[in-house]
């Protein structure tokens, strides 16, 4: 369980691919999407450690974006990318639910950090999870 | 620190208004007008009214004055008139009852002269005198016998009139004296005439009977203005007189008139009737002009006493009245100036905010692409040029940092320009700012410690800018205490105007030096990382929202910021 999966969506096709090559290149299992719409698409049929999101994008912008992706995956690590767009904004986002925010242009070793954090606290919650479940299991045969 | 130079120019532009020298002039011109206006209003009725009263006021003090003068003249004239009248009834007396030969009898007109004297006075000569004119019979102090009056022009009336009383005179007498003369009939056309000398003398003393002031003057004049009696102003008897003589009037008149230097002065007169004799009696109206001047003079005090303290009320009203319109309408001329500026502001903001995010795209990719090649030179180590090639790559990180920076500033000052006022829960505020960085201190291991009251006042200010410095001073804190530090956040009100937020860390504190300098733009004491505007821009922002932001450190023992803000903003300005 190593290497971090993570899904990079941004509009801008040249940032996610650069991104995702350095990324790579530290060991991370990198996908993108350039919109919000490939997004939830990619989120349906996956599991992601965390997603980093462009918060300001055309279309279906980024909030609206992480409010369809935390409907199907409630337990998603997002963590928002945005070019200091503003604090009220990051402060709303955070609100809605995701788990982190980073200002644009990123400090890698800092995105790094916060992927990991993300990581530990999806394992933290899936293992709750499936203690939850396993207790339901159990219950429900009658232990 | 001038965080914003906009604001001066914005004051600059205010005071250099190109209409307000002629505003001034406008406002210049309605306190004139309303002052000319209220005091025209105000003081016509009061200036008419005094006017009306000084002219009543004289009037019924003339009239208080004259009519006992008026009363005086007339009860001398009557006593003068009888005075004559009795001579003349007397000398027709004698002629009725006296025949004609018997008069001509010098005894026997002496006893009549005798008679006279005793009963009436001022009998001087008794004289008969024929149809002829001859004075054919003269009793008295004077030999007048068988003088010839003939041609003279008293002789002539008294035939075609009966009686005839003359101008005083002093013929060969040589005193002041008058003539009555009667006629009696003698039959088929003759007749005989009793003429009697009186001396005027007699007249004078009924005049002197009243009591006069010393001011004035009482005498008689004939018709031609000759004095008849000795006044004490006008000369002695039967020299002119200096009055011009007056209309005729049965009655007894006053009339003002100017002597010879212009003072006025008041002539009584009455023409006495069937005589040539006119009564005057003239008076100085001292007496009448010193209680007139009292009463004008208070009346004049009055008005004038009263006109100035309008005219001070008017003038006063008039410059504050305009001063408060002039103070409202700058007021609102500047309100108006302000949201011009703001709105204008805002919208270089919302510009420079779409310029910053349009920027920090590609700002984004150049720095990808710095990394992407600092991260293949250092892989691939036999590469020849990889030390002159690495140098490069950082000079361009380091400059997208800077323009970071830049597009980091332009926001925060878009953000400034277009400032939205709203109400905050500060507790709410806290928790969401919390839960924005919250993640860095749980990972970190970092205790966050927050309490607000529940009586805090919620308070008008700008949410954005407000998560902004709270999030600055947080930050400062978190990378301040090391894992498994402790920042403890409070909230108080302070009075009924201002609430204070505290945040204190534990972490290693702030030299003396350092805590001077904390607010400077581009000071930091994080080496490789720090802009050094993260509070700087803080401090800005908070004077802003008219609130102060302090520091409090001592090493070893932490820092602890304080912010204080208004409850009620009225103060931020865009």
């Amino acid at each position: 369980m190593a290497n971090e999966k993570v899904l990079l969506v941004d509009d801008e096709a040249e940032f996610t691919s650069l991104l995702a090559s350095r990324l790579e290149e530290r060991g991370l299992r990198v996908e993108t999407a350039s919109n919000g719409a490939e997004a939830v698409e990619k989120v349906k049929q996956g599991t992601y450690d965390a997603v980093i999101l462009d918060l300001a994008m055309p279309g279906m912008d980024g909030i609206e974006t992480m409010k369809s992706l935390l409907e199907k995956r409630p337990d998603l690590q997002v963590i928002l990318l945005t070019g200091h767009a503003s604090i009220e904004k990051g402060v709303e986002a955070v609100k809605l639910g995701a788990k982190d925010f980073l200002e644009k242009p990123a400090d890698l070793a800092k995105l790094l950090q916060k992927i990991k954090d993300a990581k530990t606290e999806r394992m933290l919650l899936v293992e709750k999870k499936i203690e939850e479940d396993l207790k339901d299991i159990l219950k429900s045969r009658g232990w | 620190m001038s965080q914003d130079p906009h604001r001066s120019a914005e004051m600059a532009e205010i005071t250099s208004e190109p209409g307000l020298e002629k505003t001034q002039f406008r406002y210049r011109r309605l306190r004139k007008y309303s002052i000319l206006l209220t005091s025209l209003v105000a003081l016509t009725p009061l200036i008419a009214m005094t006017i009306i009263n000084i002219y009543q006021y004289q009037k019924a003090l003339k009239a208080d004055m004259l009519f006992p003068i008026l009363r005086q003249v007339s009860n001398t004239r009557h006593s003068l008139s009888s005075f004559i009248v009795e001579r003349q009834s007397a000398l027709e007396l004698v002629i009725r009852e006296i025949p004609f030969e018997e008069l001509r009898d010098q005894e026997r007109l002496a006893g009549a002269l005798s008679h006279m004297k005793e009963s009436f006075g001022g009998f001087v000569d008794l004289g008969i005198i024929d149809s002829k004119g001859d004075q054919v019979s003269y009793v008295g102090p004077y030999n007048l016998a068988g003088k010839n009056y003939r041609d003279q022009d008293w002789f002539h009336e008294v035939g075609l009139r009966g009686v005839h009383v003359s101008d005083v005179f002093m013929g060969h007498r040589g005193f002041p004296h008058f003539v009555i003369a009667v006629v009696h009939g003698l039959g088929e056309g003759d007749y005989y005439v009793l003429r009697a000398t009186i001396d005027s003398d007699m007249l004078y003393r009924k005049i002197l009977t009243q009591n006069l002031r010393p001011t004035s003057d009482a005498f008689l004049v004939n018709k031609s203005g000759i004095l008849q009696t000795p006044s004490r102003f006008y000369g002695a008897a039967l020299e002119q007189c200096s009055i011009a003589m007056p209309s005729y009037s049965t009655n007894s008149e006053v009339v003002e008139l100017k002597d010879s230097g212009g003072k006025p002065y008041f002539l009584s007169y009455a023409y006495i009737e069937d005589t040539p004799f006119i009564l005057m009696e003239t008076i100085q109206p001292e007496s009448f002009m010193e209680n007139w001047l009292t009463v004008r003079n208070n009346l004049i005090w009055f008005l004038s006493i009263s006109v100035i303290l309008i005219l001070m009320v008017i003038v006063w009203g008039s410059y504050h009245m305009v001063g408060r319109i002039r103070e409202a309408d700058l007021k609102r001329a500047t309100v108006l100036h302000q949201i011009e500026y703001t709105n204008k502001m805002a919208s270089i903001g919302r510009v420079a905010a779409g310029v910053a995010h349009e920027i920090n795209n590609p700002m984004a990719i150049i720095n990808e692409n710095a990394g992407m090649v600092k991260d293949i030179l250092s892989v691939s180590e036999s590469f020849p040029l990889r030390d002159k090639m690495q140098k490069h790559v950082d000079s361009i990180l380091t400059s997208v940092e800077r323009c970071s920076r830049i597009t980091h500033r332009l926001l925060g000052f878009a953000k400034r320009m277009d400032p939205h006022i709203e109400e905050i829960d500060l507790d709410q505020l806290l928790k969401d700012v919390l839960g924005f960085i919250g993640k860095e201190a749980l990972h970190r291991n970092i205790t966050v410690n927050c309490e607000v009251p529940g009586d805090m006042p919620k308070i008008k200010s700008d949410k954005g800018q407000l998560q902004q410095v709270l999030l600055n001073i947080l930050n400062n804190g978190i990378e301040a205490v090391g894992n498994g530090g402790r920042i403890d956040i409070s909230a108080e009100p302070k009075g009924d105007r201002r609430v204070e937020i505290t945040i204190s860390d534990d972490g290693p504190g702030i030299s003396r030096n350092d805590l001077d300098r904390i607010f400077e733009p581009f000071f930091t004491t994080k080496k490789e990382h720090g802009t050094g505007l993260g509070l700087s821009i803080t401090y800005g922002i908070v004077q802003k929202l008219g609130g102060q932001i302090s520091v409090k450190s001592s090493l070893g023992a932490g820092t602890s910021f304080t912010v204080a803000l208004p409850i009620e903003n009225s103060a931020i300005r865009g």
